[in-house]
Order: C-alpha cells, then sequence, then structure tokens
C-alpha cells in the first residue's frame, strides 16, 4: 500500500530532477487556471458591485442564481461547454474542443459566479457603510464601482483566491473539454486521475502534492502583495 | 455674492411608515450667521440636515437654493456626518478624494487644497497616516478638513462633536469658528446646550419632527416663547 511519505519522496524527487513532463503540466495547469480566474475577475468584479449597488428589476433572482451557481458541478459546465464547442454545436466552427482555451472558457464559467458573489456580498457591506458619503460628494455611479471595488480589494482578493483554489483543483469540466491530451491539454488535475486510474499511486500523489504546493504558494505571494499594496495605499504611495 | 444661498425649504415634509419624521417645515437659511438646530434626540435635526444637503427628498413641499431647484448646488456646499466616513487611505488621500472625483480641478490645485486643508486643521504632521488609525478627535478634524478643502459656500455638520473628549472638542470647534469666519454659512446641529451658547448666532429649535422656534440665538436662549424650547435650554426633561 503506497504512504503518504512515498508521495512526498515521489514529489520531491520529480520536482529535484527537473521532469520535463511535470513542469510541462505544472505551466499548462497554472496558465489556464490562471486566465481564467482573470477573466473571472474582469466579469465577477464589476458584476458583483453592481449587484451590491444597483437596484434593478430581477436583480433579487439574479443575485439567487449567482449564489446558485456558486455550486456548480464541474462535469456540468464542461458538458455544457462541450455542447456548445463541439462541432455539432453553435461555436463548433471555432475548433476550440480539446484545446487550453476550451478548458479557460470552461473554469471562466465555473469561478465567475464565485468572484461575483463574493465580491457583492463585500461591496454590499461597504455600500451601507459608504453610501451616504459618495452621495455626498455626487459621485458618478463609475467612480462609485472604482471606489468601493478599491476599497474592498482585500475582500476582492479572497473571493479571487477562492475562484483560483477552485479552478486549479476542478478535475471535471477540463476533463471533459481539454481531454487530457499529453503535451497539449494535459493538467496536474487530468494527470493524477489518469496516473490513479493506471495504479501509478506514488506518481500520483506525488502530482497531488504538487498541486497542493502551488495553491499554497499562490495563496502566500496574492495575501503578501495585498499586505504591501493595503500598507502602501493607506500610507498615500498609490493612487 | 453668493453662488447658491438663501436655501429655502416650503411646507416640507417627509413620512416613513406612518410617521410623521418632518413635518411642514417653512424656513430660509442666508448667509452669515451661525446657525444651530437643536433639539432632542429624534427631533429631527439630523434628517432636516440631510434633506437640506440632498440626501434625501422631501415627501411634501419644496426646497430651492437661490430660488431654483438643487441641481447646481452640491458642488457649493457640504456635509459632515456625526461618525466620521472616511476612507481606508491615507489622511491626505482622503482630503484630495472629492477634489479629485469632482473633475474641476487640476492635480497642482489639489496638492495645494491639501495642503492647505492639514496646514489649517493641524493635521500635517500625520497627513502620510491611515485615516482609519486616528483618535475620535483627529478623524472628525480630518472629516471636516474634506469638507474644507472643497471650500464650499454651506456646510453642514451633524453634531461633529458628538463623543468626543473635552480637548477634541474645543479643536473642533475652534476649526467650526475659524470656517465660519471665513465665509462660510455653517448650519450645525446639537443637543449640547453649552455648546449652543458657545457658538450659536441663530437658533432652529426643532421638536417632533416641527420647527417651534427659530431666531436670534440671545432670544431663544434667554426668552424661549415656546414650552419645549423653554424646558430644553433649561434643561429640564421633555415630554
Amino acid at each position: 500500500m503506497i504512504s503518504i511519505l512515498d508521495g512526498f519522496s515521489e514529489a520531491l524527487h520529480l520536482l529535484l530532477t527537473f521532469d520535463a513532463s511535470l513542469f510541462e503540466i505544472v505551466l499548462l495547469s497554472l496558465r489556464v487556471s490562471l486566465t481564467a480566474v482573470f477573466f473571472s475577475a474582469l466579469i465577477g468584479l464589476p458584476l458583483g458591485a453592481l449587484l451590491a449597488v444597483l437596484k434593478f428589476p430581477g436583480r433579487p433572482v439574479l443575485i439567487v442564481l449567482i449564489n446558485a451557481f456558486m455550486g456548480l458541478p464541474p462535469v456540468v459546465v464542461g458538458l455544457i461547454v462541450y455542447l456548445l464547442l463541439s462541432r455539432s454545436g453553435p461555436l463548433g466552427v471555432l475548433g476550440l474542443l480539446f484545446t487550453p482555451t476550451a478548458m479557460i472558457i470552461a473554469q471562466t464559467m465555473l469561478i465567475t459566479p464565485i468572484v461575483a458573489s463574493l465580491t457583492r456580498q463585500a461591496i454590499s457591506d461597504l455600500w451601507v457603510e459608504y453610501r451616504d458619503l459618495l452621495h455626498s460628494f455626487d459621485a458618478k455611479p463609475w467612480q462609485i464601482m472604482k471606489t468601493l471595488l478599491w476599497e474592498g480589494r482585500l475582500s476582492m482578493m479572497t473571493g479571487i483566491l477562492a475562484g483560483f483554489g477552485r479552478a486549479i483543483a476542478e478535475v471535471g469540466a477540463v476533463m471533459i473539454v481539454g481531454g487530457n491530451i499529453d503535451h497539449a491539454t494535459r493538467v496536474l488535475t487530468t494527470a493524477i486521475a489518469l496516473e490513479t486510474s493506471k495504479g501509478n499511486l506514488g506518481l500520483a500523489l506525488g502530482l497531488g502534492i504538487v498541486l497542493v504546493g502551488i495553491a499554497v504558494v499562490i495563496n502566500i505571494l496574492t495575501l503578501s502583495v495585498g499586505h504591501v499594496v493595503g500598507r502602501q495605499t493607506a500610507q498615500g504611495q498609490i493612487l | 455674492m453668493s453662488k447658491i444661498l438663501p436655501l429655502n425649504l416650503s411646507g416640507i415634509s417627509v413620512h416613513a411608515g406612518g410617521d410623521h419624521l418632518l413635518q411642514d417645515i417653512n424656513i430660509d437659511f442666508d448667509k452669515g450667521p451661525l446657525t444651530l438646530i437643536i433639539g432632542p434626540n429624534g427631533a429631527g435635526k439630523s434628517l432636516l440636515l440631510r434633506l437640506c444637503h440632498g440626501l434625501i427628498k422631501p415627501d411634501k413641499g419644496v426646497l430651492t437654493w437661490q430660488g431654483s431647484d438643487a441641481a447646481h448646488a452640491p458642488r457649493h456646499q457640504a456635509l459632515v456626518f456625526q461618525k466620521p466616513v472616511l476612507l481606508r487611505r491615507s489622511v491626505c488621500e482622503n482630503i484630495a478624494y472629492p477634489l479629485r472625483i469632482s473633475g474641476m480641478f487640476t492635480a497642482g490645485e489639489i496638492a495645494d487644497r491639501v495642503a492647505d486643508a492639514l496646514d489649517h486643521s493641524g493635521l500635517a504632521a500625520i497627513g502620510d497616516r491611515p485615516a482609519k488609525v486616528l483618535s475620535g478627535g483627529e478623524q472628525q478634524k480630518l472629516a471636516l478638513a474634506r469638507a474644507r478643502a472643497m471650500r464650499p459656500e454651506v456646510l453642514f455638520l451633524d453634531e461633529p462633536t458628538a463623543n468626543l473628549d473635552p480637548r477634541s472638542l474645543g479643536q473642533v470647534e475652534a476649526l467650526i469658528r475659524e470656517t465660519h469666519e471665513s465665509g462660510t454659512k455653517i448650519i450645525m446641529t446639537s443637543h449640547d446646550m453649552s455648546q449652543v451658547k458657545r457658538l450659536a448666532d441663530e437658533i432652529v429649535f426643532l421638536y417632533d419632527g416641527h420647527i417651534i422656534e427659530a431666531g436670534p440665538a440671545e432670544k431663544i436662549l434667554n426668552k424661549p416663547t415656546s414650552r419645549e424650547a423653554s424646558a430644553f435650554v433649561k434643561g429640564d426633561l421633555l415630554p
């Protein structure tokens, strides 16, 4: 029976020998998930802020839907993107299925509701605090959004990190739309699933430990940057 | 020459859930005297100030600045809240923020106004400090400095010295007096009779959403005509 120690040993071996296929998989995993996080932030941050500040018909329904979509099963998202991108689907002509772009689209769909929902909650709290002040300054709606997003930047970072955690760890969606093709669409999670099914449990565990390590490093880096930015801003060195 | 005064309130009423929060308010505020709106808690003082500032709309009645609607007024009047609302930025950035979003000033003008506001408020030594870590007195001075930097013609102050220690209270009152002497019309709420005696040129006594008495401070303090004002001025308990 494979032990956790064997997994650590395998992970260390892969890292110390600069295993080329491991680094290829890690880089693709990061490229796909970080790009998905970027697009999710681009959509989710303003969407969350709009939902927090603006009142419009259908807003409560939209909030319920976005909250519900936070728990979307990755395989369902994968299936939807597959249907959209497959040759007979409406976007089949683009030829994106089984490419990293398809995986980015799927992960973006998966984590945008998380970023938008957490942003909405954080901005709602800030809006209660700053509504009268910003109206008092006669701030325009876009100035209000920009200010609230900046004031809530550390909370936003938490939402983005939660999104990244979900993206880097999911396997169902990228497996369906990426196909786990060696040297093309294989990422850490699909590689782990493959090695497990082949019985290479040591290698699978080693890859798993590398995956957890990446998530921890990204979190530390992001929080450190957030801390520095927060301190500099408070001291008036930024803006 | 005044740009927006006089401020005229005619037949103003504000209701909420069947309660009359302000009832048939008729009053003019003109350039010159330092005006104190006094009355017990729940009389409608803060509400009246917010209404004048434009944060809430009356259910009935008309509010005009210099005989016309309030559309042009926001640029010439400012409000300081009872509990200072400060952005998560430095002292300097808090003062610069409303100037910047107004779009009316160059970077050089903003820097000059910030420096001037810091000097006048005694905050120059802590301009780079995060606003959120200041003491209560310093936060209120910053809120005043931020409002002053806009060089408003009318400055509304909602109980600006509530919860301050005697030293901070003296400093904030000195700032208020200086602002008044520089030509800014001050309209301020308070229920602290010793403060009213120190600052007021004219008094508006509000009770249960109605203006009971309004006139020169000396007259209202020495010869109030209503039972409620008389009891309030003496410090007696009101029903």
